[in-house]
């Protein structure tokens, strides 16, 4: 047996020095900032520059009124920041926020009013949103209360799993959509618990990172809109509209209620990470759920209005993300705020990376101007704690700014590729004049990355904001009118094509063609050099309907249907065969772009184009079919792949093998199923070694190697 | 809400039972029981039968009670966790953590029962 741990450690801090308001309280640390939990009471600490006076508000939870209001003595602040422990008190059982009292000028950017109870910015935890779609008592003075929460997670032998960026298989998904239809069989469905219920089926998916849509605090109740074709409410189901940056959202936790989402979220993070998969969190740091001039105040308006929005010189709130305000990024306070957020997350929650949203904005300065240096994203790109992790930039902003192949990108950033989503997609449909910006695109884009390298381009061709992959072959236009905004809401220029009947139809041709155009936006992707993005879902044909802009669609429209994993398994096969197959090929996941030349190996280059003949591409404006071969970077076979987005089928040449390899069919799309693909490394033999028949709107994958499997390819 | 604990010997283990709620303000007394009997070496077995809630800062001192167990060599095992308890524990992850001293328990049970 060994000796029992030393008692605990008695400080000169653990003691009070003042009394205010009845409590014994001396002055607290300004760092870290938010509330911490000390030896013998919680440590408060806030910035503001201008404020004149501090309030710090406490409740007993649940409480509507106040248990006590304690002012910040002048000499608990430091510089602009006030901090003060306050004894006695149990950390579980309050809630808190500030009173800050300064001017009210708007036109210099002020908005002070000591009659706001406000959140703290730092807050771990939220309370007032605990169960996902109770309405609110909105009559209560203070909505989104801050709590104090222990950060002792006992997280075992966890480790980052730091897969390198190339062979990331990134998921797009939805917390609550995720398992929240009632086919998920999950015991908390639409929860974080409901997600982890859910890792075995990732897993045989082979997905290795999924990125969540916002989990950050926000309030789903704050959307005013109903249905006008039901009358039923909508939400803000997307959640792009954050309340708290550094607080889990308590409605994705089956625990919420007890106030233990981050317990509920780090145990998803850990489980996830058993199994291999990393965790990408999709942040908005480009506003906030405070709105304009006319939205409610939450924190930051109230704390320090000037430093946290860019303000037009009026004392507007410039509106580059489109949603009323925009965050003043590369204000100095304001970048470290983002900083600690992040890292905050890296740190006790243990995530992997994060995913912009308008990351263009975080390059604009505070008049808007964009910023040839930006020092937030260089911040970030070399601080310590971030050094591992995926950072990956929606590289537009609704202000017009777009900036894809052109972010700042200090060695680090990727790309969510918009170009190579708009250029599939338009190729998929048949479109001329698209077969050399297609080869640029599945190259990895080396026109827009070229010295960034091919994980630069996040490709994908559906994601949660626009439509998915079964409406994007059902539908040539959007149907979103039950979002209440007339159909005037969401993208116009969807690149999509219905097959030949506008929705859901009991023809079977063009069934059999939705299919098989799925199938073959599929194989493009997860041969496409790049990390392939799949949107959560297409996997299994998901429909919205047609509403290519769910984000108020809290219902069947967005939820995953499990039922659809056994009606689809064909698709779902299909997908986790390619992304085996994109595993197995190192030359898929090739970290410099192509050049064309002859590298080690097999004397053949590293990539090259075919067309209907082999080594002679079709690039001329009517040709809508094109070929690929992949050879190289250590791994002994060649991979071809035929994209026919013509209505005939065609006759191709195979390029000659080198050194007795022969042509191996991995997947044809034209074909029926089973027979539309293999498992990686049992792939046929071609019987007409030179020749193979692509079919109308059909893609090929052929492996070039020697018969026997075990010595070709790798994992 | 307040937490009465009774202590109970028995031939192989001490038996800790517990009634009412295990939160921020009653687990610091929760832990002054718990902590002495982990280091008597003991097999230790907590009865939550009469436990309806454990707070976030509850289930911290189950967690610290099993880890100093860890690191005296000593099992816990927890018993009589409510269908409501277990959830909270199960979406949090706190069960793993004990999960095997409740199928221990389990199947001493099962052993008991059949040498009667």
């Amino acid at each position: 047996m060994t000796e029992p741990r030393s008692e605990q450690v008695l400080r000169v801090d653990a003691y009070p020095t003042h009394e205010v308001g009845g409590y014994r309280v001396r002055a607290g640390k300004p760092f870290p900032f938010g509330a911490n939990v000390v030896p013998g009471g919680v440590s408060f600490s806030v910035f503001s520059d201008q404020a004149t006076s501090m309030t710090l508000v406490l409740f007993e939870r649940g409480k509507p009124e106040p248990m006590a209001e304690l002012e910040f003595p002048e000499e608990f602040r430091t510089g602009s920041v006030f901090a003060m422990t306050v004894f006695g008190l149990d950390h579980e059982n309050i809630e808190y926020g500030y009173r800050a009292d300064g001017p009210y000028d708007p036109v210099t950017g002020h908005r002070f009013d000591a009659r706001q109870i406000l959140s703290d910015p730092y807050a771990r935890l939220i309370a007032g949103r605990d169960v996902w779609g109770v309405e609110p008592d909105r009559s209560r003075g203070y909505q989104y209360r801050s709590r104090v929460c222990l950060q002792d997670f006992d997280w075992a032998d966890d480790t980052p799993l730091r897969i390198p960026a190339e062979d990331l298989v990134v998921y797009e998904a939805h917390v609550r959509g995720f398992t929240r239809h009632p086919s998920s069989g999950v015991t908390a469905p639409g929860t974080f618990a409901g997600l982890r219920e859910k890792i075995p089926y990732l897993r045989e998916l082979g997905v290795n990172c999924v990125e969540l849509l916002p989990v950050f605090e926000f309030d789903e109740s704050d959307n005013p809109r109903s249905n006008p074709e039901t009358g039923e409410k909508l939400y803000d189901y997307w959640g792009y509209n954050t309340v708290s940056f550094f607080a889990p959202k308590a409605g994705y936790a089956a625990t919420g209620r007890y106030g233990m989402q981050g317990d509920e979220f780090r145990t998803l993070i850990k489980d996830l990470h058993a199994a291999g998969i990393e965790v990408i969190l999709d942040v908005v740091f480009n506003h906030t759920a405070e709105g304009n001039e006319q939205g409610p105040t939450i924190s930051f308006k109230g704390l320090d209005n000037a430093t946290y929005y860019m303000l037009t010189p009026e004392g507007y709130y410039f509106n580059f993300s489109g949603t009323g305000n925009t965050v003043n990024c590369n204000h100095p306070v304001v970048r470290n705020y983002v900083l600690d957020c992040l890292r905050h997350w890296v740190a006790d929650y243990h995530i992997d990376g994060f995913r912009f949203d308008l990351a263009a904005i975080l390059g604009r300065s505070a008049d808007g101007t964009p910023l040839p240096n930006p020092p937030l994203l260089e911040l970030l790109a070399y601080d310590p704690v971030l050094r591992h992790t995926k950072l990956i930039a929606e590289a537009w902003d609704a202000g017009g700014l777009y900036e894809v192949g052109n972010f700042p990108a200090y060695g680090r950033w990727a790309e969510w590729n918009g170009k190579y989503r708009d250029t599939v997609r338009s190729f998929l449909k048949g479109d001329p004049g698209v077969t050399g910006e297609l080869a640029t695109r599945i190259a990895g884009s080396p026109d827009l990355y070229s010295g960034r390298g091919t994980s630069a381009s996040v490709n994908f061709l559906t994601a949660h904001d626009g439509f998915s992959l079964a409406d994007l072959v059902s539908y040539n236009d959007k149907h979103n009118e039950a979002n209440g905004e007339g159909n005037n809401d969401g993208g116009n220029d969807n690149a999509s094509w219905n097959c030949g009947v506008e929705g859901p139809t009991d023809d079977p041709a063009v069934n059999a063609l939705r299919e098989r155009q799925m199938k073959n936006a599929l194989a493009i992707l997860f041969t496409s050099q790049g990390i392939p993005m799949l949107l959560s879902g297409d996997e299994v044909a998901r429909t919205q309907q047609g509403n290519n802009n769910t984000y108020c669609q809290d219902n069947e429209l967005s939820w995953f249907d499990w039922d659809q994993v056994d009606r689809n398994a064909e698709l779902l096969r299909f997908t986790r065969e390619m992304i085996a197959f994109r595993k197995h090929h190192r030359e898929l996941r090739a970290t410099v772009h192509p050049t064309g030349r002859i590298r080690d190996g097999l004397g053949l280059p590293d990539i090259s184009w075919h067309g209907e003949r082999a080594w002679q591409p079709d690039w001329s404006g009517d040709s809508r079919l094109l070929a690929v071969a992949r050879c190289g970077t250590g791994d002994d076979d060649v991979v071809y792949v035929a994209m026919n987005a013509h209505w005939e089928s065609h006759d191709l040449e195979l390029p000659a093998l080198p050194g007795g390899r022969s042509w191996h069919l991995f997947a044809d799309t034209g074909n029926e199923a089973p027979y539309d693909i293999r498992t990686p490394g049992a792939e046929q033999e071609l019987d007409n070694a030179g020749k193979y028949l692509i079919g109308p709107r059909s893609v090929v994958i052929l492996v070039g190697r020697t018969n026997d499997p075990e010595t070709t390819g790798t994992l | 809400m307040t937490l009465s604990v009774k202590e109970r010997r028995n031939k192989t283990a001490t038996v800790l039972v517990a009634t009412g709620e295990i939160n921020s303000e009653t687990s610091g007394a929760l832990l002054q029981a718990l902590l002495p009997l982990v280091r008597e070496g003991r097999p230790l077995r907590i009865d939550l039968t009469a436990v309806d809630y454990v707070s976030s800062a509850g289930l911290r001192t189950l967690l610290v009670v099993y880890r100093e167990a860890q690191h005296a060599g000593v099992a816990v095992t927890l018993y009589g966790v409510s269908e409501e308890v277990r959830f909270v524990m199960s979406a949090t992850g706190f069960l793993d953590f004990f999960s095997a001293g409740e199928a221990a328990a389990a199947e001493a049970k099962a052993k008991a029962k059949a040498a009667r």
